[in-house]
Protein backbone atom coordinates (compact mmCIF):
# COMPACT_ATOMS: atom_id res chain seq x y z
CA UNK A 1 0.00 0.00 0.00
CA UNK A 2 1.39 3.38 -0.91
CA UNK A 3 1.52 6.01 1.79
CA UNK A 4 -0.03 8.75 -0.33
CA UNK A 5 -3.36 6.95 -0.14
CA UNK A 6 -3.51 7.39 3.61
CA UNK A 7 -6.09 9.95 4.73
CA UNK A 8 -5.78 9.72 8.46
CA UNK A 9 -3.42 7.81 10.66
CA UNK A 10 -3.63 7.16 14.39
CA UNK A 11 -0.50 5.97 16.15
CA UNK A 12 -1.00 4.69 19.72
CA UNK A 13 -3.60 7.42 20.14
CA UNK A 14 -5.56 7.71 23.34
CA UNK A 15 -7.53 10.17 25.45
CA UNK A 16 -7.49 10.54 29.21
CA UNK A 17 -10.20 12.59 30.85
CA UNK A 18 -10.54 13.11 34.61
CA UNK A 19 -7.82 10.53 35.22
CA UNK A 20 -9.68 7.89 33.26
CA UNK A 21 -8.66 6.55 29.89
CA UNK A 22 -11.59 6.76 27.49
CA UNK A 23 -9.58 4.89 24.92
CA UNK A 24 -5.93 4.01 24.75
CA UNK A 25 -3.26 2.91 22.32
CA UNK A 26 -5.33 2.93 19.13
CA UNK A 27 -3.37 2.43 15.97
CA UNK A 28 -5.26 2.48 12.71
CA UNK A 29 -5.31 4.17 9.36
CA UNK A 30 -7.96 4.99 6.77
CA UNK A 31 -7.02 4.92 3.10
CA UNK A 32 -8.73 6.17 -0.04
CA UNK A 33 -11.53 3.93 -1.22
CA UNK A 34 -11.46 1.77 1.91
CA UNK A 35 -14.02 1.31 4.64
CA UNK A 36 -12.68 0.87 8.15
CA UNK A 37 -15.24 -0.09 10.76
CA UNK A 38 -15.00 0.31 14.50
CA UNK A 39 -16.96 -2.18 16.56
CA UNK A 40 -17.17 -2.74 20.27
CA UNK A 41 -19.55 -2.58 23.21
CA UNK A 42 -20.95 0.64 24.68
CA UNK A 43 -18.32 2.78 26.29
CA UNK A 44 -15.53 1.03 24.42
CA UNK A 45 -14.28 4.29 22.95
CA UNK A 46 -15.60 4.10 19.39
CA UNK A 47 -16.95 7.65 19.18
CA UNK A 48 -13.92 8.94 21.07
CA UNK A 49 -11.63 7.26 18.56
CA UNK A 50 -13.58 8.84 15.70
CA UNK A 51 -13.29 12.27 17.31
CA UNK A 52 -9.56 11.75 17.85
CA UNK A 53 -9.23 10.93 14.15
CA UNK A 54 -11.16 14.11 13.30
CA UNK A 55 -8.93 16.26 15.48
CA UNK A 56 -11.75 17.40 17.77
CA UNK A 57 -9.80 16.58 20.93
CA UNK A 58 -6.70 18.60 21.55
CA UNK A 59 -4.95 16.94 24.50
CA UNK A 60 -4.53 13.45 23.16
CA UNK A 61 -1.92 10.87 23.88
CA UNK A 62 0.07 9.45 20.98
CA UNK A 63 -0.16 10.76 17.45
CA UNK A 64 -2.84 11.52 14.92
CA UNK A 65 -2.14 12.78 11.45
CA UNK A 66 -4.84 13.94 9.10
CA UNK A 67 -3.77 14.32 5.47
CA UNK A 68 -6.93 15.96 4.18
CA UNK A 69 -9.20 18.81 5.14
CA UNK A 70 -12.10 17.65 3.00
CA UNK A 71 -13.93 15.82 5.74
CA UNK A 72 -17.58 14.87 6.12
CA UNK A 73 -18.76 13.98 9.61
CA UNK A 74 -21.96 12.42 10.89
CA UNK A 75 -21.78 12.58 14.68
CA UNK A 76 -23.54 10.06 16.87
CA UNK A 77 -25.24 12.70 18.92
CA UNK A 78 -25.96 16.19 17.73
CA UNK A 79 -27.83 18.80 19.66
CA UNK A 80 -29.05 21.75 17.69
CA UNK A 81 -30.26 24.84 19.40
CA UNK A 82 -33.74 25.79 18.23
CA UNK A 83 -33.17 29.48 18.89
CA UNK A 84 -31.69 29.23 15.41
CA UNK A 85 -34.15 29.32 12.55
CA UNK A 86 -32.56 26.66 10.36
CA UNK A 87 -33.98 24.94 7.32
CA UNK A 88 -32.54 21.77 5.83
CA UNK A 89 -31.19 23.88 2.99
CA UNK A 90 -29.30 26.18 5.40
CA UNK A 91 -27.93 23.15 7.22
CA UNK A 92 -26.61 21.69 3.97
CA UNK A 93 -24.62 24.88 3.43
CA UNK A 94 -23.17 24.85 6.94
CA UNK A 95 -19.53 24.11 6.22
CA UNK A 96 -19.34 24.27 2.43
CA UNK A 97 -20.64 26.53 -0.32
CA UNK A 98 -22.65 24.14 -2.45
CA UNK A 99 -24.58 24.76 -5.64
CA UNK A 100 -28.30 24.16 -5.55
CA UNK A 101 -28.14 21.03 -7.73
CA UNK A 102 -25.38 19.59 -5.52
CA UNK A 103 -27.70 19.98 -2.54
CA UNK A 104 -30.63 18.43 -4.39
CA UNK A 105 -28.46 15.58 -5.57
CA UNK A 106 -27.19 14.70 -2.10
CA UNK A 107 -30.67 14.96 -0.58
CA UNK A 108 -32.09 12.73 -3.33
CA UNK A 109 -29.44 10.09 -2.66
CA UNK A 110 -30.60 9.75 0.94
CA UNK A 111 -34.25 10.13 -0.07
CA UNK A 112 -35.12 13.40 1.64
CA UNK A 113 -35.11 15.99 -1.16
CA UNK A 114 -38.76 16.79 -0.37
CA UNK A 115 -37.69 18.10 3.06
CA UNK A 116 -35.33 20.73 1.66
CA UNK A 117 -37.29 23.76 2.84
CA UNK A 118 -38.52 22.23 6.08
CA UNK A 119 -37.30 23.57 9.39
CA UNK A 120 -34.72 21.24 10.91
CA UNK A 121 -36.65 21.09 14.17
CA UNK A 122 -39.71 19.57 12.53
CA UNK A 123 -37.92 16.48 11.17
CA UNK A 124 -38.29 13.02 12.69
CA UNK A 125 -35.22 11.22 14.01
CA UNK A 126 -34.83 9.07 10.91
CA UNK A 127 -35.38 12.00 8.54
CA UNK A 128 -32.80 14.06 10.40
CA UNK A 129 -30.32 11.18 10.20
CA UNK A 130 -30.78 11.08 6.42
CA UNK A 131 -30.19 14.83 6.23
CA UNK A 132 -27.02 14.46 8.32
CA UNK A 133 -25.73 11.80 5.94
CA UNK A 134 -26.66 13.87 2.88
CA UNK A 135 -24.81 16.87 4.31
CA UNK A 136 -21.70 14.80 4.98
CA UNK A 137 -21.55 13.36 1.46
CA UNK A 138 -22.65 16.50 -0.40
CA UNK A 139 -19.26 18.14 -0.17
CA UNK A 140 -17.64 15.14 -1.85
CA UNK A 141 -15.19 14.59 0.98
CA UNK A 142 -11.95 12.64 0.90
CA UNK A 143 -12.68 11.28 4.34
CA UNK A 144 -16.09 10.37 5.72
CA UNK A 145 -16.49 9.69 9.41
CA UNK A 146 -19.86 8.10 10.11
CA UNK A 147 -20.78 7.48 13.73
CA UNK A 148 -23.78 5.16 13.61
CA UNK A 149 -25.14 6.88 10.52
CA UNK A 150 -28.39 4.93 10.25
CA UNK A 151 -29.64 5.12 13.83
CA UNK A 152 -33.38 5.61 13.90
CA UNK A 153 -33.77 4.87 10.20
CA UNK A 154 -36.43 2.32 9.23
CA UNK A 155 -35.33 -1.21 8.27
CA UNK A 156 -35.52 -0.93 4.47
CA UNK A 157 -33.97 2.51 4.62
CA UNK A 158 -31.11 1.12 6.68
CA UNK A 159 -30.17 -1.40 4.00
CA UNK A 160 -30.45 1.22 1.26
CA UNK A 161 -28.30 3.68 3.16
CA UNK A 162 -25.56 1.11 3.78
CA UNK A 163 -25.64 0.32 0.06
CA UNK A 164 -25.29 4.04 -0.57
CA UNK A 165 -22.33 4.34 1.78
CA UNK A 166 -20.58 1.46 0.01
CA UNK A 167 -21.41 3.06 -3.32
CA UNK A 168 -20.02 6.43 -2.28
CA UNK A 169 -16.73 5.00 -1.12
CA UNK A 170 -16.29 3.50 -4.60
CA UNK A 171 -17.58 6.47 -6.60
CA UNK A 172 -15.76 9.22 -4.74
CA UNK A 173 -12.82 6.98 -3.87
CA UNK A 174 -13.05 8.38 -0.37
CA UNK A 175 -12.00 6.67 2.82
CA UNK A 176 -14.70 5.89 5.37
CA UNK A 177 -14.35 5.44 9.09
CA UNK A 178 -17.60 3.79 10.12
CA UNK A 179 -18.98 3.01 13.52
CA UNK A 180 -21.74 0.49 13.43
CA UNK A 181 -23.60 -1.83 15.73
CA UNK A 182 -24.84 -3.93 12.84
CA UNK A 183 -22.35 -6.79 12.64
CA UNK A 184 -23.96 -8.18 9.51
CA UNK A 185 -23.26 -4.97 7.63
CA UNK A 186 -19.81 -4.73 9.10
CA UNK A 187 -18.95 -8.19 7.85
CA UNK A 188 -20.29 -7.65 4.34
CA UNK A 189 -19.20 -4.12 3.48
CA UNK A 190 -15.99 -3.50 5.35
CA UNK A 191 -12.39 -3.77 4.28
CA UNK A 192 -10.91 -3.54 7.72
CA UNK A 193 -12.43 -4.04 11.16
CA UNK A 194 -11.09 -2.65 14.39
CA UNK A 195 -12.57 -4.19 17.47
CA UNK A 196 -12.36 -1.81 20.42
CA UNK A 197 -12.83 -2.29 24.12
CA UNK A 198 -11.03 0.70 25.61
CA UNK A 199 -8.06 -0.45 23.53
CA UNK A 200 -7.74 -2.35 20.27
CA UNK A 201 -8.79 -5.93 21.03
CA UNK A 202 -8.08 -7.12 17.53
CA UNK A 203 -8.15 -5.84 14.00
CA UNK A 204 -7.89 -7.10 10.46
CA UNK A 205 -10.17 -8.18 7.64
CA UNK A 206 -13.71 -9.09 8.71
CA UNK A 207 -12.90 -12.79 8.28
CA UNK A 208 -9.73 -12.59 10.33
CA UNK A 209 -11.47 -10.69 13.07
CA UNK A 210 -14.38 -13.13 13.15
CA UNK A 211 -11.90 -15.95 13.71
CA UNK A 212 -10.00 -14.06 16.35
CA UNK A 213 -10.31 -15.36 19.88
CA UNK A 214 -10.58 -11.94 21.45
CA UNK A 215 -13.39 -11.09 19.06
CA UNK A 216 -15.16 -14.31 20.02
CA UNK A 217 -14.65 -13.45 23.65
CA UNK A 218 -16.14 -10.03 23.02
CA UNK A 219 -19.07 -10.96 20.81
CA UNK A 220 -19.63 -14.64 21.63
CA UNK A 221 -18.80 -17.86 19.75
CA UNK A 222 -21.37 -17.46 17.03
CA UNK A 223 -20.82 -13.91 15.89
CA UNK A 224 -23.89 -13.53 13.74
CA UNK A 225 -25.93 -10.39 13.40
CA UNK A 226 -28.48 -11.69 15.85
CA UNK A 227 -25.93 -11.64 18.60
CA UNK A 228 -26.41 -8.80 20.96
CA UNK A 229 -23.33 -6.74 21.51
CA UNK A 230 -24.08 -6.41 25.16
CA UNK A 231 -24.07 -10.05 26.12
CA UNK A 232 -20.43 -10.68 25.44
CA UNK A 233 -18.01 -11.88 28.06
CA UNK A 234 -14.76 -10.11 28.74
CA UNK A 235 -11.51 -11.86 29.28
CA UNK A 236 -10.28 -8.85 31.18
CA UNK A 237 -11.49 -5.88 33.14
CA UNK A 238 -10.32 -2.31 33.20
CA UNK A 239 -8.97 -0.37 36.16
CA UNK A 240 -10.07 3.19 36.77
CA UNK A 241 -7.18 4.52 34.75
CA UNK A 242 -7.99 2.18 31.89
CA UNK A 243 -5.29 -0.34 32.74
CA UNK A 244 -6.09 -3.88 31.62
CA UNK A 245 -6.37 -6.60 34.20
CA UNK A 246 -6.65 -10.20 33.03
CA UNK A 247 -9.38 -12.18 34.78
CA UNK B 1 -25.67 68.69 6.40
CA UNK B 2 -24.24 67.36 9.67
CA UNK B 3 -24.68 70.74 11.33
CA UNK B 4 -28.00 69.82 12.81
CA UNK B 5 -27.71 67.73 15.99
CA UNK B 6 -30.77 65.73 15.04
CA UNK B 7 -29.36 64.73 11.64
CA UNK B 8 -26.12 63.66 13.33
CA UNK B 9 -28.13 61.59 15.82
CA UNK B 10 -30.02 59.91 12.99
CA UNK B 11 -26.88 59.10 11.02
CA UNK B 12 -25.21 57.70 14.15
CA UNK B 13 -28.25 55.65 15.09
CA UNK B 14 -28.62 54.19 11.61
CA UNK B 15 -24.94 53.23 11.58
CA UNK B 16 -25.17 51.48 14.92
CA UNK B 17 -28.42 49.67 14.02
CA UNK B 18 -26.88 48.18 10.88
CA UNK B 19 -24.06 46.68 12.96
CA UNK B 20 -26.11 45.55 15.97
CA UNK B 21 -28.51 43.66 13.67
CA UNK B 22 -26.23 40.78 12.64
CA UNK B 23 -24.15 40.84 15.85
CA UNK B 24 -27.34 40.75 17.92
CA UNK B 25 -28.44 37.58 16.10
CA UNK B 26 -25.25 35.86 17.18
CA UNK B 27 -25.72 37.16 20.73
CA UNK B 28 -29.17 35.52 20.79
CA UNK B 29 -28.05 32.30 19.05
CA UNK B 30 -24.97 31.83 21.21
CA UNK B 31 -26.72 32.92 24.44
CA UNK B 32 -24.30 35.76 25.02
CA UNK B 33 -26.67 38.44 26.29
CA UNK B 34 -25.17 38.46 29.77
CA UNK B 35 -21.70 38.41 28.25
CA UNK B 36 -22.63 41.50 26.23
CA UNK B 37 -23.86 43.12 29.45
CA UNK B 38 -20.55 42.41 31.14
CA UNK B 39 -18.55 43.98 28.33
CA UNK B 40 -20.87 47.00 28.36
CA UNK B 41 -20.54 47.48 32.13
CA UNK B 42 -16.79 47.37 31.85
CA UNK B 43 -17.05 50.17 29.30
CA UNK B 44 -17.54 52.64 32.15
CA UNK B 45 -14.04 51.84 33.31
CA UNK B 46 -12.89 52.43 29.75
CA UNK B 47 -14.53 55.86 29.71
CA UNK B 48 -12.91 56.90 32.97
CA UNK B 49 -9.54 55.72 31.66
CA UNK B 50 -10.07 57.84 28.57
CA UNK B 51 -10.73 60.92 30.71
CA UNK B 52 -7.83 60.20 33.06
CA UNK B 53 -5.26 59.85 30.31
CA UNK B 54 -6.78 62.25 27.75
CA UNK B 55 -7.43 59.40 25.35
CA UNK B 56 -10.05 58.71 22.70
CA UNK B 57 -13.13 57.21 24.41
CA UNK B 58 -13.94 54.62 21.75
CA UNK B 59 -10.40 53.23 21.65
CA UNK B 60 -10.14 53.21 25.44
CA UNK B 61 -13.49 51.42 25.83
CA UNK B 62 -12.47 48.91 23.17
CA UNK B 63 -9.22 48.13 24.97
CA UNK B 64 -10.79 47.77 28.42
CA UNK B 65 -13.68 45.62 27.11
CA UNK B 66 -11.26 43.35 25.27
CA UNK B 67 -9.17 43.09 28.44
CA UNK B 68 -12.25 42.10 30.47
CA UNK B 69 -13.16 39.48 27.87
CA UNK B 70 -9.63 38.09 28.10
CA UNK B 71 -9.78 37.99 31.92
CA UNK B 72 -13.11 36.17 31.68
CA UNK B 73 -11.63 33.48 29.44
CA UNK B 74 -8.68 33.03 31.84
CA UNK B 75 -10.98 32.84 34.88
CA UNK B 76 -13.19 30.26 33.16
CA UNK B 77 -10.17 28.02 32.73
CA UNK B 78 -8.72 28.54 36.21
CA UNK B 79 -11.72 28.47 38.55
CA UNK B 80 -14.62 26.13 39.16
CA UNK B 81 -17.15 28.95 39.32
CA UNK B 82 -20.05 28.78 36.87
CA UNK B 83 -19.94 31.11 33.88
CA UNK B 84 -22.79 33.37 34.98
CA UNK B 85 -21.19 33.96 38.39
CA UNK B 86 -17.93 34.98 36.70
CA UNK B 87 -19.83 37.30 34.35
CA UNK B 88 -21.64 38.92 37.26
CA UNK B 89 -18.38 39.28 39.16
CA UNK B 90 -16.67 41.04 36.27
CA UNK B 91 -19.70 43.14 35.25
CA UNK B 92 -20.40 44.63 38.63
CA UNK B 93 -16.85 44.95 39.84
CA UNK B 94 -15.76 46.77 36.69
CA UNK B 95 -18.81 49.02 36.96
CA UNK B 96 -18.02 49.70 40.62
CA UNK B 97 -14.33 50.33 40.00
CA UNK B 98 -15.29 52.67 37.16
CA UNK B 99 -17.57 54.67 39.48
CA UNK B 100 -14.91 54.77 42.21
CA UNK B 101 -12.37 56.14 39.72
CA UNK B 102 -14.90 58.81 38.72
CA UNK B 103 -15.03 59.80 42.39
CA UNK B 104 -11.32 60.55 42.27
CA UNK B 105 -11.56 62.56 39.06
CA UNK B 106 -13.12 65.54 40.81
CA UNK B 107 -11.65 67.98 38.31
CA UNK B 108 -13.85 66.61 35.49
CA UNK B 109 -17.60 67.01 35.32
CA UNK B 110 -19.14 63.70 34.32
CA UNK B 111 -22.49 63.25 32.68
CA UNK B 112 -23.21 59.94 34.43
CA UNK B 113 -26.71 59.71 33.01
CA UNK B 114 -25.29 60.19 29.53
CA UNK B 115 -22.82 57.37 30.11
CA UNK B 116 -25.41 54.98 31.49
CA UNK B 117 -28.25 55.70 29.09
CA UNK B 118 -26.58 57.32 26.12
CA UNK B 119 -26.58 60.83 24.77
CA UNK B 120 -27.10 60.44 21.07
CA UNK B 121 -27.95 64.09 20.66
CA UNK B 122 -24.42 65.05 21.72
CA UNK B 123 -22.83 62.96 18.96
CA UNK B 124 -20.25 64.97 17.00
CA UNK B 125 -18.75 64.47 13.54
CA UNK B 126 -15.74 62.54 14.92
CA UNK B 127 -18.16 60.12 16.59
CA UNK B 128 -19.96 59.67 13.27
CA UNK B 129 -16.70 58.78 11.56
CA UNK B 130 -15.86 56.28 14.32
CA UNK B 131 -19.32 54.69 14.10
CA UNK B 132 -19.35 54.37 10.31
CA UNK B 133 -15.73 53.35 9.77
CA UNK B 134 -15.60 51.16 12.87
CA UNK B 135 -18.98 49.66 12.04
CA UNK B 136 -17.96 48.97 8.45
CA UNK B 137 -14.83 47.23 9.68
CA UNK B 138 -16.83 45.14 12.19
CA UNK B 139 -19.23 44.01 9.45
CA UNK B 140 -16.38 43.20 7.09
CA UNK B 141 -14.65 41.02 9.68
CA UNK B 142 -17.96 39.40 10.60
CA UNK B 143 -18.52 38.51 6.95
CA UNK B 144 -15.08 36.90 6.78
CA UNK B 145 -15.61 34.75 9.89
CA UNK B 146 -19.30 34.14 9.20
CA UNK B 147 -19.01 30.53 8.03
CA UNK B 148 -16.90 29.12 10.88
CA UNK B 149 -18.76 31.22 13.46
CA UNK B 150 -22.18 30.20 12.23
CA UNK B 151 -21.23 26.54 11.78
CA UNK B 152 -19.85 26.35 15.30
CA UNK B 153 -22.95 28.09 16.63
CA UNK B 154 -25.02 25.28 15.13
CA UNK B 155 -22.62 22.55 16.22
CA UNK B 156 -19.09 23.01 17.47
CA UNK B 157 -17.87 19.49 16.72
CA UNK B 158 -19.05 19.54 13.11
CA UNK B 159 -17.25 22.82 12.52
CA UNK B 160 -14.08 21.58 14.20
CA UNK B 161 -14.15 18.17 12.46
CA UNK B 162 -14.62 19.70 9.04
CA UNK B 163 -11.67 22.04 9.45
CA UNK B 164 -13.34 25.43 10.04
CA UNK B 165 -11.31 26.50 13.09
CA UNK B 166 -14.24 27.60 15.31
CA UNK B 167 -12.04 28.66 18.25
CA UNK B 168 -10.40 31.37 16.20
CA UNK B 169 -13.79 32.58 14.95
CA UNK B 170 -15.08 32.73 18.54
CA UNK B 171 -12.09 34.77 19.70
CA UNK B 172 -12.50 37.22 16.82
CA UNK B 173 -16.22 37.52 17.55
CA UNK B 174 -15.44 38.49 21.15
CA UNK B 175 -13.22 41.30 19.86
CA UNK B 176 -16.01 42.42 17.52
CA UNK B 177 -18.39 42.63 20.48
CA UNK B 178 -15.93 44.84 22.36
CA UNK B 179 -15.52 47.01 19.26
CA UNK B 180 -19.28 47.36 18.83
CA UNK B 181 -19.72 48.48 22.44
CA UNK B 182 -16.91 50.96 21.96
CA UNK B 183 -18.52 52.62 18.95
CA UNK B 184 -22.08 52.60 20.24
CA UNK B 185 -21.62 53.51 23.90
CA UNK B 186 -22.31 57.18 23.27
CA UNK B 187 -25.55 56.45 21.50
CA UNK B 188 -27.51 54.16 23.82
CA UNK B 189 -25.29 54.06 26.88
CA UNK B 190 -23.75 51.15 28.68
CA UNK B 191 -26.90 49.96 30.44
CA UNK B 192 -28.94 49.79 27.25
CA UNK B 193 -26.52 48.61 24.56
CA UNK B 194 -27.33 44.94 25.15
CA UNK B 195 -30.98 45.82 24.62
CA UNK B 196 -30.10 47.25 21.22
CA UNK B 197 -28.39 43.94 20.43
CA UNK B 198 -31.02 41.55 21.73
CA UNK B 199 -34.44 43.13 21.24
CA UNK B 200 -34.36 43.63 17.43
CA UNK B 201 -32.84 40.13 17.06
CA UNK B 202 -35.53 38.64 19.28
CA UNK B 203 -38.18 40.39 17.23
CA UNK B 204 -36.58 39.07 14.05
CA UNK B 205 -36.60 35.51 15.42
CA UNK B 206 -40.38 35.71 15.66
CA UNK B 207 -40.63 36.58 11.98
CA UNK B 208 -37.98 34.40 10.34
CA UNK B 209 -37.52 30.84 9.20
CA UNK B 210 -33.90 31.13 8.06
CA UNK B 211 -30.74 32.68 9.51
CA UNK B 212 -30.41 35.13 6.63
CA UNK B 213 -33.94 36.44 7.13
CA UNK B 214 -33.36 36.79 10.84
CA UNK B 215 -30.28 38.96 10.25
CA UNK B 216 -32.18 41.05 7.70
CA UNK B 217 -35.23 41.58 9.94
CA UNK B 218 -32.96 42.31 12.87
CA UNK B 219 -31.30 45.14 10.92
CA UNK B 220 -34.67 46.48 9.78
CA UNK B 221 -36.01 46.26 13.33
CA UNK B 222 -32.99 48.14 14.65
CA UNK B 223 -33.36 50.86 12.00
CA UNK B 224 -37.08 51.29 12.73
CA UNK B 225 -36.34 51.47 16.46
CA UNK B 226 -33.80 54.24 15.90
CA UNK B 227 -36.19 56.20 13.67
CA UNK B 228 -39.25 55.82 15.90
CA UNK B 229 -37.21 56.34 19.06
CA UNK B 230 -35.45 59.49 17.88
CA UNK B 231 -38.50 61.15 16.39
CA UNK B 232 -40.58 60.45 19.46
CA UNK B 233 -37.80 61.67 21.73
CA UNK B 234 -37.84 64.93 19.74
CA UNK B 235 -41.64 65.06 19.84
CA UNK B 236 -42.19 64.21 23.52
CA UNK B 237 -38.86 65.48 24.85
CA UNK B 238 -37.91 62.05 26.28
CA UNK B 239 -34.31 60.76 26.64
CA UNK B 240 -33.15 59.44 23.28
CA UNK B 241 -31.41 56.15 24.24
CA UNK B 242 -34.30 54.79 26.33
CA UNK B 243 -36.76 55.97 23.64
CA UNK B 244 -34.94 53.86 21.02
CA UNK B 245 -35.01 50.77 23.27
CA UNK B 246 -38.69 51.37 24.10
CA UNK B 247 -39.42 51.56 20.36
CA UNK B 248 -37.58 48.25 19.89
CA UNK B 249 -39.71 46.72 22.63
CA UNK B 250 -42.83 48.02 20.90
CA UNK B 251 -41.76 46.30 17.66
CA UNK B 252 -41.01 43.09 19.56
CA UNK B 253 -44.50 43.08 21.03
CA UNK B 254 -45.96 43.58 17.55
CA UNK B 255 -43.92 40.60 16.31
CA UNK B 256 -45.53 38.40 18.97
CA UNK B 257 -48.89 38.83 17.23
CA UNK B 258 -47.33 37.49 14.07
CA UNK B 259 -46.35 34.27 15.94
CA UNK B 260 -49.86 33.89 17.32
CA UNK B 261 -51.21 34.25 13.80
CA UNK B 262 -48.88 31.66 12.29
CA UNK B 263 -49.68 29.20 15.08
CA UNK B 264 -53.37 29.67 14.39
CA UNK B 265 -52.77 29.14 10.69
CA UNK B 266 -51.03 25.84 11.37
CA UNK B 267 -53.95 24.52 13.40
Amino acid sequence: MSSENILVKLDKAGLKQNNKWLVKGVTLQVEKGKIVTLIGPNGSGKSTTAKIALGIYKNIDGNVEKYTNKVGYVPQKISIDWTLPLRVNDFMLLTENLKDDEINNALSLTGVVHLKNKNLGTLSGGEFQRVLLARAISKKPDLLVLDEPVQGVDFTGEIALYELIKDISEKLNCGILLISHDLHTVMSATDHVVCLNGHVCCSGSPKDVARNNEYKALFGEQASQTLSLYEHKHDHTHGHDGEIKKN
Amino acid sequence: MFDDFFIRALVAGIGVAIVTGPLGCFVVWRRLSYFGDTLAHSALLGVTMAYSFQFNIAISVFLISSLIALILIKLQKRTNLPGDALLGLLAHSSLAVGLVVIGFLTFIRFDIMGLLFGDILAVNVTDLLIIWFGGGLILLVLKIIWKPLFASTVNYELAEAEGLNPDRAKAIFTILMAALIAISIKMVGLLLITGMLIIPAAMARNLSDSPFKMVLFSIIGGLLSVLIGLFSSLEFNTPSGPSIIAAALFLFILSLFRIKQSIQLKN
